[in-house]
């Protein structure tokens, strides 16, 4: 054998060892990663089909009496029917209020946009936070919004928006501006141009706004909660914390069965979208 | 440039050949319903709250009829009130913790880990991944006590210890809870900007017998800043001003996972502090201001470079 063959068989059992310690280390990773995550899922598939659910996971002894009892409670479906309201509401206006206005602050460069944005993005930190409740609570107060569907859902969408924006710009940011231009000359109006050209290619970013919005509304709790005075318009974010007996004890088995119809929609939604649009920031969001 | 094409530019951008791709009219209209809802349900209520801060405001008692101007009053007792700040040290430490070395690095690492994975295994791994993204707060409270509490949670059942983990180690516990509930966004991005480097880079890269580390390091992480940096600043945001924490622990115990946002909700809501909790939210707002510039900025110098 020559020095040279020596050297390429040594070189490719060493790659050959390393190949076989990178695939070690590979699924040691995916491993541990799935297994951070679904562990503490688990109780989530378990307990609501528990004879005797308790706070920790055991194996259930099935039964779907807890869904019954459940149903019988007048507020728990009807809160899910008002989470859809808020939810789709807040997504409906965040899609036609924001996209535009990412559309434009793509393409017109206001002098101060991007301090702007960024301002706005801070003030919504601010107005989700809990000391901004009673100046919000006041203004939904005269502008006679309170306890009203449509006042929660403009409050929320004020939270929301600055960061859809500031997400749905970048995706436009992305689209090359020569086929807008190529609307134009084949005389598409604005509107036409922003439905027919714009709309389509960046719509992998409206899903994952809708998404993301969706989720954000469908979890919130203390908007809801200090807005919404009725329990009979009471969310399902609400509603979960009524689940109490006079004692002020948690009853686990509605708490069990009402936590996992509360999730389906939320789950769903995401797979919906993921399938349809494919649930991805693509090019979006490099600041 | 000089000054004239400047000014002809600050309203658009300069036109292409083929013209302008919107006009001034409709970008006006189409700014027009956001700014209506950000100036009534984002801006006022934000400078209300700013004004309150100035106030010793209270919804009991003589102050709550005719609150005082105050001054800075609030701001200088803010400084000296070791509560508060407690609060601000243990945001820090949770923003660290959970977002900026939990959330971003292991968003990174499971993006860079599946990226070559078939599409079938890699969108079972992102499942799961958003899924504890996109359960509810209020469910994702009751698994992480399920998880985490008392003799028979999961975790100790699983180790075979008795650990009371909320008592023993309450940051911590918030920590991990914090990098299991947000890095689906991390996740998600660092997959764009991974799918955003050229090919042709990596086969170079490769072709010149880089291992790959080196082309971590030297080809993709250099390409893929920006978008890093975007994420950082928003999940830096996001988790400064998270509640969910307070689900879990309420803040205790002894102030040990009192986070700035808890601190604003014990005294504005339950102490009816309302001057001083806008005033903290006022100091919130500003060293939120200073990350986001610090952001901002390496994000300039990242373009410029």
């Amino acid at each position: 054998m020559t020095q040279a063959t020596v050297k390429i068989q040594k070189v490719l059992k060493e790659r050959s060892v390393r190949a076989y310690l990178n695939r070690v280390l590979f699924v040691f990773i995916i491993v541990s990663l799935i297994t951070f995550f679904v562990l503490p899922m688990l109780w989530l598939f378990t307990a609501p089909f528990d004879a005797s659910p308790s706070l920790h996971l055991e194996m259930p002894d099935w039964t779907l009496n807890n869904f019954r009892e459940m149903v019988e409670n007048p507020y728990a479906l009807r809160s899910i029917g008002n989470s859809f309201i808020l939810a789709g509401g807040t997504v409906l206006i965040v899609l036609i209020a924001g996209a535009p206005a990412a559309y434009v602050l793509s393409r017109a460069r206001f002098r101060g946009r991007d301090t702007a944005l960024y301002i706005l993005l801070l003030f919504s930190s601010i107005v989700t936070g809990s000391a901004a409740m009673v100046p919000l609570f006041f203004i939904t107060l005269q502008l006679g919004l309170i306890d009203s569907y449509i006042g929660t859902i403009l409050v929320l969408t004020g939270g929301l928006l600055p960061a859809s924006i500031f997400i749905l710009k970048d995706f436009t940011d992305t689209i090359p501006r020569s086929f807008e231009e190529s609307a134009r000359v084949f005389g598409a109006n604005s509107f036409q141009m922003l439905r027919d050209v714009v709309a389509p290619v960046i719509r992998p970013g409206l899903a994952v706004i809708a998404v993301w919005a969706f989720v954000n509304v469908w979890s919130n709790f203390l908007l809801p909660f200090i807005l919404l005075r009725s329990p009979s318009k009471s969310p399902a974010a609400v509603v979960m914390y009524s689940f109490y007996t006079d004692g002020g004890q948690a009853i686990i088995r509605v708490i069990a069965a009402f936590s996992i119809v509360y999730t389906i929609p939320v789950l769903l939604a995401y797979l919906f979208v993921n399938r349809r649009y494919g649930f991805r920031f693509y090019g979006g969001i490099k600041g | 440039m000089n000054k004239e094409t400047e000014e002809k530019q600050q309203l658009l951008q300069a036109p292409s050949p083929a013209g302008v791709v919107v006009s001034r009219k409709s970008a006006l209209i189409w700014l027009i319903p956001s700014t209506i809802i950000v100036l009534a349900f984002l801006i006022a209520p934000a400078i209300w709250t700013l004004i309150l801060g100035l106030t010793n405001y209270r919804l009991t008692g003589v102050e709550a009829a005719s609150p005082q101007f105050v001054g800075l009053e609030n701001f200088t007792n803010a400084l000296t009130d070791p509560d508060f700040l407690n609060s601000i040290r243990v945001t820090v430490l949770f923003v660290l913790g959970s977002a900026v070395f939990g959330q971003a690095l292991l968003g990174f690492l499971i993006a860079w880990t599946i990226r070559d994975l078939a599409p079938k295994y890699r969108s079972a791994i992102e499942l799961v991944v958003i899924l504890a993204w996109i359960i509810p707060s209020s469910v994702v409270t009751f698994l992480w006590i399920a998880m985490l509490n008392g003799p028979e949670g999961t975790l100790n059942t699983i180790l075979g210890i008795d650990t009371e983990w909320f008592l023993e180690y309450p940051l911590l516990s918030i920590i991990v809870f914090n990098i299991w509930r947000g890095t689906a966004f991390s996740m998600l991005l660092s997959s764009a900007a991974l799918a955003s480097v050229p090919p042709s880079f990596l086969q170079t890269a490769r072709l010149a017998g880089a291992s790959n580390w080196q082309i971590l390091r030297d080809v993709v992480l250099p390409s893929i800043k920006g978008y890093l940096i975007t994420n950082l600043l928003l999940i830096t945001l996001w988790t400064f001003n998270d509640f969910t924490p307070f689900l879990l622990t309420g803040g205790g115990p002894g102030g040990k996972t009192e986070t700035v946002p808890v601190f604003i909700y014990q005294e504005a809501l339950r102490f009816l502090e309302l001057g001083y909790g806008s005033a903290i939210a006022a100091i919130a707002l500003a060293i939120n201001f200073v990350i986001a510039m610090f952001y901002l900025r390496s994000s300039r110098k990242n373009a410029a470079s």
